[in-house]
């Protein structure tokens, strides 16, 4: 172990750092700024005693600087343990380490730390570019402990094997990855991960709420429909979300106590779609099923105001396997509290609006469809303009949109039709969610992103139960039936992608899109129920942990037999000089003149001449010829052949 | 306490992986059968790492670190197999061995012969139960390497090369690959030449008869330090005389015609130890040969003629540390 026990020499020490700066970069964006700036100047450090071989800093201080960090990362969030924390907590250990490696045995503790950086990077994003920098991290951290173990080659020879390393290691990691039984987490509580504030959804609707999350064109979801010839129409993709009766003159909110059925609370039959949802983390709960799902995903449950909302907050991307009813009209009887809450408004406020609907009340009566369709009748003759950029609004917000300035959003339009109905005395409330998606033509996926965010209006007609109607189509029909950008006027601030004016860019984000799927699908989304699949569809029958991992150990063991095979049976390919050599020496020790390995062949040949002065000249001329080709710097096959004859025909 | 049975235990691997071969003749070559292959330190503390990796994985849901795990994985086994290809197939055969004097350590050369078109790197070879340092070394490609290794030498007579255990953690560090081998060598260890030793028997009637004819007596060559056994006759005086704090200067003659040495075993009568008798003839024998003064060897049993030079002095050196241990 001697060579470990040396000194890190300056080499060895700048690999070091490069794997260090790989692992950690990455993770830049997510530590606290006082942490980067802290790891900065203790790499730079570092650097500074590598490069102008100072001391170390003395023995206690390192375990010093980690306390300090350690409490500072406490104070940060609250927790040691966790996500966050943990990774500050391995950046500032990492950080220290580097300043204790003396010897070049020293150096394999902060690698290790920095593979460990590596599993870092993926609890934030596990896209293909932090895929890919994740293995120039395990390139540079490999190639840092080859130097550790043999400092001379240089910088392109040590990366290229790590490269080898890590590829002959890829066929090991394949099989491993079909096969090692996966178990589905988490393992323990992971209850400081509340994901920060992302866009999306909340439990409650301001004016303005939707249009903000519609600046976001993250994917919410995507979905494979099971039919391709069967996918319903755009108008008909209502993905279902919060559901808000509650109104105080402004916001409309979630209840947040609701019971839940046990079972689904209509007749599934009926003609349906099915369809597979791969659900983004969001840190919430619904599930946005089509609706009306017809089936209860395992782990979920549906309210009475039918929401389909999963057990725990969706903090990893999840596939379901649903079904949706696409005519379907429930709560025929509903409960009286719930109509009572449908129904419920602010004592005040709003009167304008509130005296067109005691008009449609007075002419109608107590016939909630025509107050429908009077309801419908007034939002067109309002005239009412859809945009993104809706003026603010005031005290009576509903009244100021309806009458005064006419311009809003989908929220604004469902709010206000809720509204209406509800003073009218219809059973009427908001829900949220998505409307539409983007069909991708290469791989078949239809994707949902936030800009796709919508509001629509759930009203409850006498024997008819709760029917959807979506006030935003009554202004601007393109928005359900297209898209939000054929539906706005031109010059909205969208996001990039809703933009649809470049037919080449169009085709690259499909094309982006759809290898990103795939990648979320195949290797991010290969869960227990993917790989019972796969293993299925292989041929192996019920698979469970115990065939899993026989089949793991007897593949792994056929390509670990054929490697040391392969080892074994690359068989030395003698040098032919040597071979000619030996035969030589074995002819003259037949006659008791024996050669040791220590000598050269010119001495040796002085020796033997001696003993056997016949054959001294063809003895002189074979060592002669030997030397020349094993020592001369080149060596030609026609001098090869002129010894081999000499040898061939010496007879001592 | 676990020390000594932990070296125990390895002693007795030791023979066990060596059974019933020691010495093994040249060349000895390092077959899969012999190269052990064990995880070090290092290695284990990778594994630990991956397991921790793991829960991670395990717990986050981690896909990529699943796989990253696996690759790492992978990049063990992988390096299991680099490390034994390392050592196997190496072969290994005893080199020239120079004789020593007890005391020093001797120098046991190995060849390493290395016949894959590939560099074998980082190999270290070292006295299995020694307590000298590693040798580190590389074969080239389909060539040669030597390591001398280290052995403290105590007594005169020839001296085994001892077991040899070659090891190497390339390419990671994760992997150790070692073999042990006890190839055939031996090193003749010299007496030690006694600190202090009474003068130089010097015979100046001895052979007279023999000196040739029409030379003068002493052919001076030259001058060196004087040292405490040398005759006080040959102090070259007038060279002392000149300079007048300088060291005592010897005169010496070349030829054998200037004076006779006899070295022999019956001039340290006085003496009861055999070593130590051997020690001062070892000095005698050193001495002479330094001033350049032939000289004859007188042992029980053995006579060297009068001579001087290298190969005589090797073959009375050879005679002293072989002496009452039978034929070479």
């Amino acid at each position: 172990m001697a060579r470990l026990d040396r000194p890190v020499s300056g080499r060895q020490g700048s690999w070091l750092l490069a794997a260090a700066l790989a692992a950690t970069l990455p993770l830049v964006p997510y530590l606290p700024s006082w942490l980067i700036l802290a790891a900065g100047i203790v790499f730079t450090w570092r650097a500074l005693l590598l490069w102008r071989h100072h001391r170390l800093p003395p023995r206690f201080l390192p375990p010093l600087l980690a306390l300090a960090g350690s409490i500072g990362v406490f104070i940060e969030y609250r927790s040691l343990l966790g996500r966050t924390p943990g990774i500050a907590l391995l950046v500032i250990f990492l950080g220290l380490k580097l300043l204790e490696v003396r010897v070049a045995r020293d150096i394999l503790a902060s690698a290790l730390l920095c593979y460990f950086l590596v599993l870092g990077q993926f609890l934030f994003s596990q896209t293909i570019p932090v895929t890919a920098q994740a293995i120039f991290a395990l390139l540079v951290i490999t190639a840092a402990l080859l130097t550790a173990n043999d400092e001379r080659p240089p910088l392109k020879e040590q990366l290229a094997r790590a490269g080898l390393l890590l590829a002959q290691a890829v066929p090991f990691m394949l099989l491993m990855f079909l096969l090692f039984p996966r178990i589905e987490g988490p393992l323990w509580g992971m209850p400081e991960d509340r994901r920060s504030a992302t866009s999306g959804l909340s439990d409650s609707m301001a004016p303005g709420s939707i249009a903000q999350v519609s600046q976001s064109d993250e994917v919410v979801f995507r979905v494979l429909f099971k039919e391709a010839g069967a996918i319903p129409p755009q108008a008909q993709l209502y993905w279902r979300g919060p559901v808000m009766p509650a109104f105080d003159g402004r916001v409309w909110r979630v209840t947040q106590t609701r019971p839940a059925y046990l079972a689904l609370p209509w007749n599934v039959a009926g003609p349906a779609v099915d369809y597979e949802m791969t659900l983004e983390p969001h840190g919430k709960s619904w599930l946005f099923a089509l609706e009306l799902p017809a089936t209860l995903p395992a782990e979920s449950a549906l309210t009475t105001d039918y929401q389909l909302l999963a057990r725990q907050p969706v903090r990893n991307r999840i596939r379901l396997a649903q079904r949706a009813l696409l005519l379907a009209s429930p709560g025929r009887e509903e409960n009286p509290a719930t109509l009572q809450e449908a129904l419920a408004l602010p004592p005040d406020g709003n009167p304008r609006i509130r005296a067109v609907a005691a008009e449609w009340r007075r002419i109608h009566g107590d016939d909630p469809a025509a107050i429908l369709a009077a309801a419908e009748d007034f939002f067109a003759r309002q005239l009412l303009i859809y945009t993104l950029n809706p003026p603010l609004l005031g005290k009576d917000s509903i009244d100021e949109f309806l009458f005064d300035s006419r311009r809003g959003f989908c929220e604004h339009f469902a709010s206000a039709f809720t509204f209406a109905l509800r003073a009218a005395g219809v059973p009427a409330r908001v829900v949220a969610g998505y409307q539409g998606g983007e069909l991708n033509p290469l791989d078949g996926y239809l994707v949902v992103r936030q800009y796709d965010a919508h509001a629509w209006s759930e009203v409850w007609l006498r024997g008819q139960g709760w029917q959807r109607v979506d006030p935003t189509a009554i202004a601007a029909p393109s928005r359900i039936n297209e898209n939000v950008t054929a539906a706005l006027p031109g010059g909205e601030p969208l996001p990039f992608l809703a933009r649809n004016d470049l037919a080449w860019l169009r085709e690259l984000r499909h094309r982006l899109d759809a290898v990103s799927n795939g990648w979320n699908q195949w290797v991010l989304g290969y869960n227990p129920q993917r790989q019972r699949d796969l293993l299925a569809q292989l041929g192996l029958d019920s698979p469970d942990w115990r065939s899993m991992t026989a089949a793991l150990a007897v593949l792994s063991g056929m390509i670990l037999l054929a490697l040391t095979f392969h080892v074994l049976r690359s068989h030395p390919r003698k040098d032919p000089l040597l071979i000619l050599w030996r035969r030589f020496t074995r002819k003259l020790a037949r006659h008791g003149i024996q050669w040791s390995p220590w000598q050269g062949p010119i001495d040796f040949a002085i020796c033997a001449a001696e003993k056997l002065p016949a054959r001294a000249a063809e003895i002189r001329a074979i060592a002669d010829d030997y030397a020349r080709l094993r020592y001369a710097p080149k060596q030609t096959p026609s001098d090869l052949a002129q010894l081999k004859a000499r040898v061939a025909s010496f007879r001592p | 306490m676990i020390g000594t049975l932990r070296r125990r235990a390895h002693a007795r691997f030791v023979l066990w992986a060596l059974r019933g071969r020691p010495p093994e003749a040249a060349p000895i070559l390092l077959d899969q059968r012999r190269v052990y292959v064990l995880p070090t330190r290092g290695g284990l503390a990778f594994a630990f790492t991956l397991a921790v990796i793991m829960l991670g994985a395990m717990n986050y849901n981690l896909s990529l670190g699943y796989a990253l795990v696996f690759l790492l994985a992978g990049l063990g086994v992988v390096t299991i197999l680099h490390s034994f290809r390392n050592l196997v197939q190496l072969s290994l055969r005893p080199g020239h061995c120079e004789p020593v004097f007890a005391g020093t350590p001797a120098a046991f050369t190995l060849i390493l012969e290395n016949a894959r078109p590939e560099k074998r790197s980082g190999l270290r070879l070292f006295v299995t139960d020694g307590i000298a340092a590693p040798v580190e070394l590389d074969v080239p490609a389909g060539g040669f390497a030597s390591a001398s290794l280290q052995q403290p030498t105590q007594r005169r007579g020839w001296l085994a090369c001892p077991r040899i255990t070659i090891e190497t953690t390339w390419p990671l560090g994760l992997i150790r690959a070692w073999s042990y081998a006890a190839p055939e060598a031996r090193c003749l260890v010299y007496p030690a030449p006694a600190a202090k030793a009474p003068p130089l028997p010097w015979q100046d009637d001895f052979s007279r008869d023999n000196r040739r004819e029409g030379r003068g007596s002493d052919d001076f060559s030259g001058l060196r330090n004087h040292q405490a056994a040398d005759p006080l006759r040959h102090v070259a005086w007038k060279a002392a005389a000149r300079q007048e704090h300088g060291p005592l200067l010897t005169k010496l003659f070349a030829g054998s015609s200037a004076q006779q040495l006899l070295i022999d075993w019956e001039a340290t009568t006085g003496l009861d130890d055999a070593e130590q008798r051997l020690s001062i003839l070892t000095r005698w024998m050193l001495d002479a040969e330094a001033g350049g003064v032939p000289w004859a060897l007188h042992l029980p049993g053995l006579r060297l003629a009068t001579d001087h030079g290298s190969v005589h002095l090797a073959k009375g050196l050879a005679a002293l540390a072989l002496f009452g241990y039978g034929t070479p």
